[in-house]
C-alpha cells in the first residue's frame, strides 16, 4: 500500500492554473488543503474522484496504491467523499444507504450494518428516515456508508463547516481516527485552520504552496 | 464541489457496455422517430398553404393567403387567439404559483393535491359544456335562481356565453390550465428546496408570498419554463373550448381553420392551411414576447429582492383573494361536471326548473354495449403511446447526462412542433405518410402516432425536473462503487418518481384524449372512447355528452390519482422527498 | 343542369318500359352480388351526432347480418367531411382499391365535391332491386342533390323538409308566412334565431328567406347570373338587416349548428326552431327531451325539401356488400322502422303507392307523432337552389355579418 500520489497535477482554467500538486499522501496520513474560495479546492477534489467538468484541463497522474486512476471513472477509482452536506440519499432509510455502498457480493450485510452503526453509536437506527436525523447524526451515518465501501483513500470536501463547534470537533475526530484505524490516505479540503491542525499532516494551497498555521 | 452540473464521472467507458452504446444512440433515434411524422404532417401543412395542392384548383402560389388577408375576420380572430391564450395563461400561473405560496407547508396543501386529478381528467370539450351550461343564461344557475330570485320565466337575452370579448373563453381556458400548472409545479418543488427557502425568507421578515416570488419562485420557473409554454400554445390553439365558449362573429382563429379545413367547398383547403402557418407564427411570436416579459420579471424580481421589500402586510389581503381566485374555476369545472352528470340521467329538464323532471337510466344504458371495447382500446393505445414515450424521454435525458450532450434549440422546435401547429393542419400530412407507406387502419399506426402527441407533453413534464436533479447524489454513488446504470435505475429513478408518475398520468390523458389521429390513420377501424363521444358530443346533445365525459375521465383520472397517490405511500415515511 | 317536370316525367317513364327487360339482369347480377356480400364487413361512416340515429343503424346492421350475412360498423363522425377527406387522403396516395370507407351518409356539397373529384363508384342506385319502389316521380328530389341529378351515384334513403318547431304553450299561434315570421320577431326580440352560415341549415334559412322575399324565385334553378346577382339578392339583405337587430343575441352570436339550434329551442331561449326532419320534434317528445307541448308549422307557399343519401367511394374495400346494404336501407320494412316517431322520424323516399298491400301497411299503421306534419298538411317541397347561388350567399353573409361591428 503505497498511498495516494498526485504526480505533477496541474489543472487549467482557459489560462489560469487552478491546481499544482506534486505530492504523495501516505497511508494514515492526512493532506490539507486549503485556500481561499474559489481558489481551486473544489477542482482539486472534482479531479480527484473524477467530476471534473469539461471546461478544465487537467495533466498529470493520479495513483491510488499503484494503480494509474487517471483515466478510470469514479465508481473503479475506490475514493470515498465527504461532501460539506451529507447527501445522504433521502429516499433510502438509514440501513439502505449504508447497504448501497457495502459491495453486491457481501454476505451478512445486516449484520454488517448492525455492527458499524452500533460503533458509531448508532444502534438500531437501520430502519430511520435519514431526514429525521440531527445534524451530527447524518454526518456519522455519511462517514460510515464511505467506510462500509471499502475505500482505498477518502476526500473530505469541508464536511465539518456544517457543524456547530462541539460536534465539529467530535466528527473530526472519529473521521480521522476510522481513517488512521484503516490506514486511508485523506485528502482534507478545509479553509478552517482547527482542522489543519487536528489533521497533524502537510498542509498546503491548491497550488502548491505551504501554509503556515 | 457546488451542486448543479458536474461531470457524472463515467467518461469514455460509459460507452464500453451494450446499454451504453444503445443509450448513446437514443437521442438520435428519438429525433428521427419524431422528424420523420413530424415534417410530413408540417409539409402536409405548407403545401396547400402555397398552393401544392391538386384539388383546390389553383396553381402554386400566394392565393391562399391573399384570400386569408380580404377575410374580413382575421384582425378579431387573430386578436383573440393572443389574448385569449396570454390572458389566460397568465392568469392560470398567477393563480397557481399563488396557491402554492400560500399553502405550502399547510393542512391545505395536501387537499389540493388530491383534488388535482379529477380536475384534470376533465376532457376539454365536457369542461367546456359544463361551464357553458352552468353560466349560459338558460343554464344552472339561472334555473337554479329562477324564477324566485330574478322573476324570469324564459332566459334573457344576454350576451354571456359567446361574448365578442372572449371572457367566457378565457375563463374556460384558465380553468383547464390551472390544475394542469398546478401538477408541473407539484412535480419540480422536490427540487426546489422551496419549504426550506420560504422558512429562510420568513425567518428574514419577509410575508409569504413575496417570499415565495423571490427565493423559491426562480428556481421553480426554470422548470416550469416549458410547461408554461405548452399551455401558452394550447391556450391560443384551442378549438373545442373556443367554439362552445369562446365568439362567433368571428370565432378565433383555430376555430376558423377548421371550419375552412372541413368545408365541403375544397377550394379553402388552402386557406385553411395559410390560416394554420399564420397561427404558428402567432404563437412562436407571442412565445417570444413571453420570453422577454420573463426577463423583465427577473429584473423585477432582483430589484425587489435587492430592495428588501418584504411585503409582509400584503400577505393578508392577497392570499384570500388569489386562494379564491384559485378555488372558482376549480368550483366552476366541478359544478359544470356535476350539472353534465345529472343531464345524464335526466329525462326532461325545461327552464326554469332547478331539476329535472324525471330521472331515467335511459342514457346509460343506451351507451353501455359499445363502451367496454372503446375503453379496452384507449386504455392501451394510451399505455403503449405513453410507455414508448416515457422511454424514449428518460433514455435522451439520461443520455445527455451522461455523454454530455446538449439538445440543440431546432430540436427542441421539432419536439414542440405538433403542440403549436393546429391539429387539422398538421394531420393530412400525417395521414398522407401513413397512406404511401401502407401503414394505415392498424392500432399500432394509431398508437405511433398518438406517441408523437404524446411525446412532447411527457418530455415536458420530466425534463425539468430531471434536469434539475442534484448531481451531487450521482457523484457520492459513483463514490460507493455504483455503475452509471446502478445510479440511474437505484438512484435517479426512484428520486423522480412523482416527475415520471406525473409525465406518465399526463401523456395518459393526451393519449385518451386524441380525436382526428385517431380517426384520421385509424381509418375508422380504431374506435376509442373519445371518437364516440366526439361523434356523439357533434349532436349537442347534453345528456349523452355527460355520460361519456363522465366515462372519458376514468382513466386519467385513474392515472392522475396514482401519480399523485404513490409516491405518498411509498415515501411517506421519507420526509426528505419532500413530497408530504 | 336543372330538369323540368316534364322532361323529368318523361325520362322516368321510358325507363319504366325498359325496367321490366332489365330486371332479369339485375336478379342474376344481384344474386352474384349478395353472394359476394356474404361474410364482409362494411365500414358505414355516417354523422353519429344522434344516439337515436345511431340506433337505427344499428337495427339496419342487426338486419344486414340476419339476411345477407354481412356485418356492418358505423364509423360515428362528428362530420361528413372527415369521411371526404379519408377518400381524398387515399386516393392523392395512389390507394384505389381496399380503401376504408365503404359507404358514407352523404348530400349536398359533399357529394358535389366528391362527385366532381371523381371519388365515387357508380352508377350503381338504379341498379338496386329495391330501387323501383323509390318515388321518382313525386319526390324529385331523390334523384336531384341541389340541382345536381344523382346519376345513380348516390341512392336516397330519407326525405328531409324544412319545418319550423314551437312550443305551443308559450306561443299559441305561430306565424303563417315569411311576412308573419319577421313580424314576430319584430315583436319579440331575442326569441329567433339561425345557425351561422356557412353550416348547412343555416344556409337553408337564407335560401328559405329568398324564395319568400324575390321577386321571381324560379331564376333560382338556374346558375346565378354575375351581373343581376347584387340585384337579385337585394331583397335577403335588406330583410336580414330589418330582422338582425331583434334576434337571439341581437345577432352579436349565431348557434353553431342544427343540434344547437334545437337545444336552445329545448332550453326556452327561442320560441321557434327550425330543422330538415319533419319527424324530429315527435321523435324528441318520445324521447322525453322536449315538452310534449311542441308543435311544427311550415311556411305558406311551401319550404324547402331535399333527400339525403348513401354513396360508396370509388375505392371502397367491400363494394358489394356495401350495395347490400345501400339496398337494405330502400327495404319496406327498414324504411318504415325508420319513419316510426319512436325511432326516428325520418319521412320515407318510397312510392307508397308501388308498395305490396302488406308493405303499405306498415306505413298506415305508424302513428305520425304528436308534432308532425300529416304529408297533405307540410306542402310543397320547395327545390334547392343552383349551387352557385348557395356558395355566393354563403360567402357573402360571412362578408357582410361575419363580424360583430
Amino acid at each position: 500500500m503505497t498511498g495516494l500520489q498526485l504526480q505533477k497535477l496541474e489543472i487549467r482554467q482557459g489560462d489560469r492554473v487552478l491546481v499544482s500538486l506534486d505530492v504523495e499522501v501516505a497511508p494514515g496520513e492526512v493532506l490539507t488543503v486549503m485556500g481561499a474560495s474559489g481558489s481551486g479546492k473544489s477542482t482539486l477534489l472534482a479531479a480527484v474522484i473524477g467530476t471534473l467538468p469539461r471546461d478544465f484541463t487537467m495533466t498529470g497522474q493520479i495513483v491510488l496504491n499503484g494503480v494509474d486512476v487517471t483515466a478510470l471513472p469514479t465508481r473503479a477509482r475506490k475514493m470515498g467523499i465527504l461532501f460539506q452536506d451529507d447527501v445522504l440519499f433521502p429516499h433510502l432509510s438509514v440501513g439502505g444507504n449504508l447497504g448501497f455502498g457495502l459491495p453486491a457480493r457481501t454476505r451478512n450485510r445486516t449484520e454488517r450494518i448492525d455492527a458499524g452503526l452500533e460503533e458509531m453509536g448508532l444502534a438500531g437506527f437501520a430502519a430511520r428516515d435519514p431526514a429525521t436525523l440531527s445534524g451530527g447524526q447524518r454526518a456519522r451515518v455519511a462517514l460510515l456508508r464511505a467506510l462500509l465501501a471499502n475505500p482505498e483513500a477518502l476526500l473530505l470536501d469541508e464536511p465539518f463547516s456544517r457543524l456547530d463547534t462541539e460536534l465539529r470537533e467530535q466528527i473530526r475526530t472519529l473521521v480521522l481516527t476510522h481513517a488512521r484505524a484503516l490506514s486511508l490516505p485523506l485528502v482534507l479540503v478545509t479553509h478552517d485552520a482547527e482542522d489543519a491542525r487536528a489533521a497533524t499532516g502537510p498542509v498546503v494551497t491548491p497550488l502548491g504552496q505551504a501554509v503556515h498555521l | 464541489m457546488t451542486p448543479g452540473k458536474v461531470a457524472t464521472g463515467t467518461g469514455t467507458a460509459g460507452t464500453g457496455t451494450a446499454g451504453g452504446r444503445l443509450l448513446r444512440l437514443m437521442p438520435g433515434l428519438t429525433l428521427w422517430l419524431l422528424a420523420v411524422p413530424v415534417l410530413a404532417g408540417f409539409a402536409g401543412t405548407l403545401a396547400p398553404a402555397f398552393g401544392f395542392d391538386p384539388l383546390s384548383g389553383t396553381g402554386p402560389g400566394l392565393a391562399a393567403f391573399t384570400t386569408l388577408a380580404q377575410w374580413p375576420g382575421l384582425r378579431a380572430a387573430a386578436w383573440l387567439s393572443v389574448t385569449s391564450g396570454v390572458g389566460s395563461t397568465l392568469l392560470a400561473l398567477l393563480i397557481s404559483l399563488g396557491v402554492v405560496a400560500t399553502l405550502i407547508g399547510r393542512p391545505g396543501f395536501a387537499t389540493v393535491q388530491r383534488l388535482l386529478s379529477p380536475l384534470l381528467s376533465v376532457p376539454h370539450a365536457a369542461a367546456a359544456l359544463g361551464l357553458a351550461f352552468l353560466i349560459a343564461p338558460s343554464g344552472w344557475t339561472a334555473r337554479a335562481l329562477s324564477p324566485w330570485a330574478t322573476g324570469w320565466m324564459q332566459p334573457p337575452d344576454l350576451l354571456i356565453l359567446n361574448d365578442p370579448a372572449g371572457l367566457a373563453l378565457t375563463l374556460g381556458l384558465v380553468a383547464k390550465e390551472t390544475p394542469f400548472l398546478l401538477l408541473m409545479i407539484l412535480a419540480a418543488l422536490p427540487q426546489t428546496d422551496a419549504r426550506q427557502r420560504m422558512t429562510v425568507a420568513a425567518s428574514l421578515g419577509y410575508g409569504r408570498l413575496a417570499g415565495f416570488a423571490l427565493t423559491v419562485l426562480p428556481a421553480l420557473y426554470a422548470q416550469l419554463r416549458l410547461p408554461v409554454y405548452a399551455v401558452l400554445a394550447y391556450a391560443m390553439t384551442a378549438v373545442e373550448m373556443a367554439m362552445i365558449l369562446g365568439p362567433t362573429l368571428p370565432p378565433s382563429l383555430s376555430v376558423q381553420v377548421v371550419t375552412w379545413a372541413t368545408e365541403p367547398n375544397l377550394a379553402h383547403r388552402g386557406t385553411a392551411a395559410a390560416a394554420a402557418l399564420l397561427q404558428v407564427v402567432l404563437v412562436v411570436g407571442v412565445l417570444g414576447l413571453w420570453r422577454m416579459g420573463e426577463m423583465g420579471v427577473r429584473r423585477l424580481v432582483r430589484h425587489a429582492a435587492r430592495s428588501g421589500w418584504r411585503a409582509a402586510r400584503v400577505d393578508a389581503t392577497l392570499q384570500p383573494v388569489l386562494l379564491g381566485l384559485a378555488l372558482t374555476p376549480a368550483l366552476a369545472l366541478a359544478a359544470g361536471l356535476a350539472g353534465l352528470s345529472v343531464w345524464s340521467v335526466a329525462g326532461l329538464w325545461s327552464f326554469p326548473d332547478a331539476w329535472p323532471e324525471d330521472l331515467t337510466l335511459a342514457t346509460w344504458t343506451r351507451a353501455a354495449p359499445g363502451l367496454w371495447q372503446a375503453s379496452i382500446t384507449s386504455l392501451t393505445l394510451a399505455l403503449t403511446a405513453t410507455l414508448a414515450a416515457l422511454v424514449l424521454a428518460l433514455a435522451c435525458l439520461e443520455a445527455e447526462h451522461r455523454f454530455g450532450l446538449n439538445p440543440q434549440a431546432w430540436v427542441l422546435w421539432l419536439l414542440y412542433l405538433p403542440l403549436i401547429v393546429p391539429q387539422v393542419a398538421f394531420l393530412p400530412g400525417l395521414q398522407m405518410l401513413a397512406l404511401s407507406t401502407g401503414a394505415i387502419g392498424g392500432w399500432a399506426a394509431v398508437a405511433a402516432v398518438h406517441g408523437v402527441f404524446v411525446l412532447p407533453y411527457v418530455f415536458l413534464s420530466v425534463s425539468a425536473p430531471y434536469r434539475a436533479w442534484d448531481d451531487r447524489i450521482a457523484v457520492q454513488g459513483a463514490a460507493l462503487g455504483a455503475s452509471a446504470a446502478r445510479v440511474f435505475w437505484r438512484l435517479r429513478l426512484p428520486m423522480l418518481l412523482t416527475p415520471v408518475l406525473t409525465a406518465a398520468a399526463v401523456g395518459m390523458a393526451v393519449s385518451v384524449g386524441q380525436y382526428l389521429p385517431t380517426l384520421l390513420i385509424g381509418g375508422g377501424r380504431v374506435e376509442t372512447l373519445t371518437t364516440e363521444a366526439v361523434a356523439l358530443s357533434s349532436g349537442g346533445n347534453r345528456r349523452v355528452i355527460g355520460a361519456y365525459a363522465l366515462l372519458q375521465m376514468a382513466l386519467p383520472a385513474i392515472a392522475f390519482g396514482i401519480a399523485l397517490a404513490l409516491p405518498r405511500l411509498i415515501y411517506a415515511k421519507r420526509r426528505g422527498m419532500g413530497v408530504v | 343542369m336543372p330538369l323540368t317536370r316534364r322532361q323529368f316525367a318523361a325520362l322516368a317513364g321510358a325507363s319504366l318500359l325498359t325496367s321490366h327487360a332489365m330486371a332479369q339482369d339485375v336478379t342474376q347480377d344481384w344474386e352474384a352480388v349478395a353472394q359476394a356480400a356474404r361474410g364482409q364487413t362494411v365500414y358505414w361512416h355516417a354523422w353519429g351526432g344522434d344516439p337515436k340515429i345511431n340506433d337505427f343503424i344499428a337495427f339496419i346492421g342487426d338486419q344486414a347480418q340476419a339476411r345477407y350475412g354481412v356485418t356492418l360498423k358505423h364509423v360515428k363522425l362528428a362530420d361528413t367531411a372527415d369521411a371526404v377527406a379519408r377518400v381524398l387522403a387515399e386516393r392523392d396516395a395512389g390507394q384505389i382499391t381496399g380503401g376504408a370507407v365503404d359507404l358514407i351518409w352523404i348530400n349536398g356539397d359533399n357529394f358535389a365535391a366528391m362527385k366532381a373529384q371523381g371519388l365515387l363508384h357508380g352508377p350503381f342506385a338504379e341498379r338496386l332491386p329495391n330501387w323501383p319502389l323509390v318515388d321518382i316521380l313525386g319526390k324529385p328530389a331523390t334523384v336531384t342533390d341541389f340541382t345536381l341529378p344523382t346519376e345513380g351515384y348516390e341512392s336516397p334513403w330519407a326525405m328531409a323538409q324544412l319545418v319550423f318547431e314551437y312550443d305551443s304553450a308559450r306561443l299559441p299561434t305561430p306565424p303563417a308566412d315569411l311576412a308573419g315570421l319577421k313580424a314576430f320577431i319584430l315583436a319579440n326580440p331575442g326569441r329567433f334565431t339561425y345557425p351561422q352560415p356557412p353550416d348547412y341549415l343555416g344556409v337553408t334559412f337564407l335560401k328559405q328567406v329568398m324564395y319568400g322575399v324575390m321577386a321571381d324565385p324560379a331564376i333560382l334553378q338556374s346558375p346565378s347570373d354575375p351581373a343581376a346577382y347584387d340585384a337579385a339578392i337585394a331583397p335577403l339583405w335588406a330583410f336580414l338587416d330589418d330582422i338582425h337587430p331583434s334576434l337571439w343575441r341581437s345577432a352579436k352570436a349565431f348557434p353553431a349548428n342544427e343540434p344547437a339550434l334545437g337545444q336552445l329551442l329545448a332550453d326556452a331561449e327561442i320560441d321557434i326552431a327550425f330543422a330538415f326532419n319533419p319527424g324530429r320534434a315527435s321523435a324528441e317528445i318520445a324521447a322525453g327531451t322536449l315538452p310534449d307541448t311542441v308543435r311544427t308549422f311550415v311556411l305558406d307557399g311551401g319550404t324547402l325539401g331535399n333527400a339525403s343519401f348513401v354513396a360508396i367511394p370509388f375505392n371502397a374495400a367491400h363494394r358489394a356488400g356495401a350495395l347490400v346494404i345501400a339496398d337494405l336501407i330502400l327495404d319496406p320494412a327498414v324504411q318504415a322502422h325508420a319513419q316510426d316517431p319512436a325511432v326516428l322520424g325520418f319521412q320515407t323516399v318510397l312510392n307508397l303507392a308501388a308498395l305490396t298491400p302488406d308493405d303499405r301497411a306498415r306505413f298506415d299503421a305508424l302513428s305520425l307523432g304528436v308534432a308532425t306534419l300529416p304529408p297533405a298538411e307540410l306542402g310543397p317541397a320547395l327545390l334547392e337552389p343552383h349551387a352557385s347561388w348557395v356558395t355566393r350567399i354563403a360567402e357573402d353573409w360571412v362578408a357582410r355579418y361575419g363580424t360583430a361591428q
